[in-house]
């Protein structure tokens, strides 16, 4: 089975040497995981400048954002990705839970409209990517709908898929009980925001997306 | 008796439904506020259409969206399935209901644990 896998990853590897091709890589994940947070620290190491902005209320990014050429170093090894900072994705969206923030009623059911409109881009952008950093909060539940979902299509795809187990800096974090969620599939246990493990992460990257 | 209904769709049918008739039915049941619990669940790209079409139906203090649960997708072992290229992806168990009624308590590998309000 390993064999057919690995096969598979292979064929689109090499296609996409031949064709020259930058490989397209998606950050995904439920709402508030640090989708944005990972994106900035990555461009920030990587190019100097930002991806979006950041924010405790869910749905801050409600438009996919790419950006093209950034160069990862790591162990001697570089590699070129154009990265896609995706909205999070959801399968409910409550305007009442933005009024929680102290948001108005009117800002909060546009709000709500446009994060409905993002999940929409970031389903789309599943089909023309070349492999995911699935961004998950590890201080919460892994077993939730969109994680399978979006691993689902990834192994439907037959798609490299890196696991970033992120805020690892909180007390409550469980990276483990990640891992023992989708033992399939490598996991790096990460703070985006305080920066633990990146050197870590930039490795896997290298060597599952290069 | 008052109550929420909840129907059990057998693997048999969904086989005999498209992709497009599984996510229609799903949401047009769940919109009336029925609880689905669906024998084999949906393909991954089942479930993008589900999302994206739920996304379109969304309406502020009229529906807010679908609650879905269901098992992580396994590998199928059929070695002839994989020979021949097959989809080796086996779908499973999946529960869905309106997002104001159907809340998840718990979910681990091999529970699924939810609580069904009435409206
Ligand atoms: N403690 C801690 N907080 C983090 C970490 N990464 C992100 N956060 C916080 O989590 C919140 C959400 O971060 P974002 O980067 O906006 O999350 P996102 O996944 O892009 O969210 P959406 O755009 O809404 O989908 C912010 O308050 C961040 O400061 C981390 O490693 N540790
Ligand atoms: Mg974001």
């Amino acid at each position: 089975m390993g064999i057919i896998k690995r096969l598979g990853l292979n064929f689109t590897w090499l296609k996409r040497i031949f064709k020259k091709k930058r490989a397209r890589i998606g950050i995904y994940g439920p709402p508030n995981a640090g989708k944005t947070t990972l994106a900035n620290r990555i461009l920030r190491d990587w190019t100097g400048d930002a991806m979006g902005s950041v924010s405790n209320v869910p749905h801050e990014t409600r438009r996919a954002r790419r950006r093209e050429g950034v160069t990862i170093n790591s162990n001697g090894s570089a590699v070129t990705l154009d990265i896609i900072d995706t909205p999070g994705l959801a399968t409910k969206i409550d305007f009442h839970d933005f009024m929680a923030f102290g948001m108005n009623e009117e800002e909060s059911k546009r709000r709500a409209k446009e994060a409905t409109e993002g999940v929409i881009e970031a389903v789309k952008w599943l089909d023309e990517l070349d492999g995911i950093i699935l961004v998950m909060d590890a201080t919460e539940d892994p077993y939730t709908q969109v994680n399978v979902t979006v691993i689902g299509n990834m192994e439907a795809r037959k798609l490299p898929l890196l696991i970033a187990a992120n805020k690892i800096d909180l007390p409550n974090s469980s990276p483990a009980r990640i891992h023992s969620a989708f033992p399939q599939h490598p996991l790096v246990p990460i703070s985006a925001l305080e920066g633990q493990n990146i050197d870590l992460l930039y490795r896997e990257i290298a060597e599952h997306f290069g | 008796m008052k109550g929420i209904q909840l129907d059990l769709i057998s693997e048999d049918k969904l086989d005999g439904m498209t992709s497009m008739e599984k996510v229609r039915l799903i949401l047009d049941e769940v919109r009336n506020g029925k609880i689905l619990v669906l024998e084999k669940g949906l393909t991954p790209s089942e479930q993008n259409k589900l999302i994206e079409l739920t996304m379109t139906e969304i309406a502020p203090d009229d529906f807010s969206g679908i609650e879905i649960e269901s098992y992580p997708v396994k590998q199928n072992d059929n070695f002839l399935n994989k020979l021949f290229g097959k989809n080796t992806l086996k779908t499973r168990l999946t529960v869905i209901g309106p997002a104001a009624q159907l809340k998840t308590i718990k979910k681990d590998r091999d529970l699924i644990s939810a609580l069904v309000s009435t409206p």
